[in-house]
């Protein structure tokens, strides 16, 4: 047990483990200090200089996020001075801040705005100098915009500490500091990823998505038009938050009644690609285990990490699997299959993608993922916050909704496409698939636990008949790295690895909804809610193996052949390439 | 993070095209020694006082041969007031703004200054002949109103004497190159 450590807070004692901090030691008495450049992941900034705190004997005010709790302290949180003094550095912040909350896509959801309310100002006292940076939007997944930038830099160590990639850092000095990556390159030009991390942890308007909406709106608006959206996995276990309802709410049937009342013609799921994913990429699996390519197979479905994959590990390109993600394989059949099916004019079909991730948006623009018209595949994607948006736009109640059912034959699917939506789950959805190819027999389990890598990484040993596969998981880049290292290291060490870019995979995305108040954003708690929505749908279905799905037989008997053949290899693989700039891992 | 890449030997031929062999063998160095990260600063001097200024191809090549994130070292390039991100001139004037050299009249010989190359502190004239720079005192206030052109100091500078002096490098830069 720690040495434990007796204070007082606010004249209420208490006792504390040594090493506890006054902000930590303060909420166990359920005192919320405010704060903004803290967040519990990353490392300490003590930058803002929002959580200071009297301490009886000190001559100046302490930042409870950095100050470890002493024998015999004394802590003021709410005197009137500390009130004050608080309240001015908010204002100060604003002082230089765009006054265009009316018009900001944060607002409403502002950490600066709710502080600024929160501290009782109530009018602007001081008019600053403001900051004049131009807008970048040269990415087609991440905008930055440096006047809205308060320099808490937590972008900066999300990148760094959590993604690995480093891209961000405050440049210059003083009023005229700026984030950016190096050289303020464009964010296309720079070992950006495009997680989109740094929009989640903003705590303003400063990282943004690229808004694909009024492309979408203009879409539904033309009669000529057939426009087909697809949710990913992990929207069903998050957008109910953006209507009020709990967090870890599955909401599959309100959102399709919501989309089909947006004018939607048809309303796909991409879990029906992650089964059709899991068909190709176990196929593919079995063929590596026999020689064909390299093991380990690492999975490819998260496009962020692929762009790691070529910015940072381009070595390792041979061991990504060359199965599209689920949303591509998807486009791809609505496009060829669907059409054909329906008699559609390919070219009059608008692909719309609802994503938890900016990175696809990135994804659908890669040339690789064009017909051979020179036209995508997928023709939008939107992130969940966009789609929340829509939805409110367009004054639809989505709570209220009766429960609606995807469209055939793109709408079918298995619970092993539901749960890719959280870390481990294309691994077991892979595990679940490989080991009745492998034994010919059903599978013992459907449930791989062991896979499940809520912590970020793990590594286990699966029995799959005779074989025992050695399994990599991570989430997080941070967590990867030490996967591939060991890969680069040991090349016969792992048999399959899955990497999703973002924490607890694409739950925790870099396009899902910004944290209701007070809850931070990549809660481990909020993430465990998701997932836990995604397993019980799973666990709900009847059908929850990717090869028992009879639309992805269909879909093999009548237009594709079989898993691995020639027009799959022509309409469901893809290939990658090593890209400038190189980043240092 | 591993000091190591796939394209390492690019990565050397690059540094040695971009940065030159005397301070590729200064980073090898520097990477053999204990902490490589904390001789950044050390380092980046170096390619300045080569180089008259650290471009962002220099910076980037520093960044692969250290194994440090470009974003990391353009961001300590750009945090500190000694390193010059651009280009400077062939002769360097830096005119003391230290208080003896400012009551002496150190701003009438810096205006002066700026208006005959028509530029500010901190810029190079378009002919690439000067940079400009105000600094605090150089310890030498006995012969204030004081400025340096690279190792010259001019002592009790008036602001007629200011185009005489650069005059004098003018004619110098026009010798090195005739044309």
């Amino acid at each position: 047990m720690k040495k434990q450590i007796n204070l007082t807070i606010d004249e209420t004692p208490l006792s504390v483990d040594e090493g506890t901090t006054i902000m930590e030691a303060a909420e166990t008495l359920g005192i919320y200090i405010p704060r903004l450049c803290y967040h519990p992941d990353l490392s300490l900034a003590g930058s803002c200089r929002v959580c200071i705190v009297e301490v009886k004997g000190m001559g100046y005010y302490m930042t409870a996020c950095s100050v470890a709790v002493w024998e015999g302290m004394e802590v003021q949180t709410n005197s009137p001075a500390i009130r004050r003094a608080r309240r001015d550095i908010v204002e100060l912040l604003l002082d230089n801040h765009p006054k265009d909350c009316q018009t900001c896509e944060r607002d409403g959801n502002c950490e600066l705005q709710n502080l600024a309310y929160s501290m009782g100002v109530r009018e602007r006292l001081f008019e600053g100098e403001r900051k004049q940076f131009p807008i970048e939007d040269s990415s087609h997944s991440v905008v930055r915009n440096a006047e809205k930038c308060i320099l808490c830099g937590r972008c900066v160590r999300v990148c760094a500490e959590i993604q690995g990639v480093y891209n961000l850092s405050q440049h210059g000095r003083g009023f005229h500091t700026v984030v950016g990556p190096a050289h303020l390159a464009d964010m296309d030009d720079s070992v950006c990823i495009q997680c989109g991390q740094c929009i989640n942890v903003c705590p303003t308007a400063a990282f943004l998505e690229k808004s694909s909406t009024e492309d979408v709106w203009k879409a539904l608006a033309d009669p000529e038009l057939h426009v087909v959206v697809q949710t990913a996995p992990s929207i069903r276990a998050a957008i109910g938050e953006g209507f009020g309802m709990a967090p870890g709410t599955p909401a599959t049937g309100k959102m399709i009644a919501a989309l089909r009342l947006l004018g939607f013609d048809a309303v796909f799921d991409t879990d029906f690609g992650a089964d059709l994913t899991i068909v190709e990429e176990a196929h593919e699996f079995l063929t590596r285990l026999d020689g064909a390519a390299p093991l380990p197979m690492i999975t490819s479905c998260s496009p962020g990490w692929i762009n790691f994959l070529e910015k940072f590990y381009p070595e390792l390109i041979p061991h990504a699997s060359t199965c599209k993600s689920p949303m591509s394989m998807l486009s791809t059949l609505a496009k060829t299959y669907y059409a054909e099916k329906q008699g559609i004019d390919p070219a009059k079909i608008y692909m719309v993608a609802v994503m938890p991730c900016v990175a696809k948006k990135h994804e659908s623009r890669r040339p690789e993922h064009d017909m051979p018209n020179g036209m995508p595949y997928t023709d939008a994607v939107l992130t969940t916050r966009e789609l929340i948006w829509m939805i409110q736009c367009y004054g639809i109640n989505m709570s209220t909704l009766p429960d609606g059912e995807f469209d055939a034959p793109l709408g079918l699917a298995s619970g092993a496409g539901d749960i890719f939506g959280t870390t481990g789950g294309v691994m077991e959805a892979t595990l679940r698939a490989a080991s009745e190819l492998v034994t010919g027999k059903p599978a013992d389990r459907l449930e791989f636990t062991e896979v499940r890598a809520v912590e970020g990484l793990r590594e286990t040993f699966v029995a799959i008949g005779e074989r025992n596969i050695h399994v990599g998981v991570a989430n997080g880049l941070t967590n990867a790295k030490v996967l591939l290292d060991k890969v680069i290291a040991h090349p016969d060490a792992f048999h399959v690895i899955e990497v999703m870019a973002c924490p607890g995979g694409c739950i925790g995305g870099g396009g899902q909804p910004y944290p209701p108040r007070g809850v931070k954003v990549l809660d481990p708690e909020l993430l465990r809610k998701r997932a836990s929505a995604l397993y019980a749908i799973d666990r709900g279905k009847k059908l929850r193996k990717s090869y028992e799905n009879p639309a992805v037989e269909e879909v093999y008997s009548a237009f594709l052949g079989g898993p691995g053949s020639q027009r799959a290899h022509e309409l469901l693989h893809t290939h990658y390439h090593a890209r400038l700039p190189r980043g240092v891992r | 993070m591993s000091t190591t890449t796939d394209n390492w030997e690019e990565v050397r031929a690059t540094a040695r095209r971009v940065l030159g062999d005397e301070i590729v063998a200064c980073i090898d160095e520097c990477n053999r020694g204990g902490e490589p990260h904390s001789r950044l600063i050390g380092v980046l001097h170096r390619i300045q006082s080569r180089h008259g200024y650290l471009a962002p191809a220099h910076l980037d090549a520093v960044a692969q041969l250290m194994q440090i994130p470009a974003a990391k070292v353009a961001g300590v390039a750009s945090f500190y007031h000694f390193f010059r991100l651009e280009p400077r001139g062939r002769f360097m004037i830096n005119v003391c703004l230290g208080t003896a050299c400012y009551v002496k009249g150190a701003d009438r010989v810096a205006q002066k200054l700026m208006d005959e190359l028509g530029i500010q502190f901190g810029e190079t004239s378009t002919d690439g002949v000067f940079t400009l720079e105000g600094c605090r005192c150089i310890g030498t206030c006995g012969l204030a109103p004081v400025l340096t052109v690279d190792d010259d100091v001019h002592a009790r500078v008036t602001p007629d004497q200011v185009p005489i002096i650069l005059e004098q490098y003018l004619r110098k830069a026009r010798q090195e190159s005739p044309e």
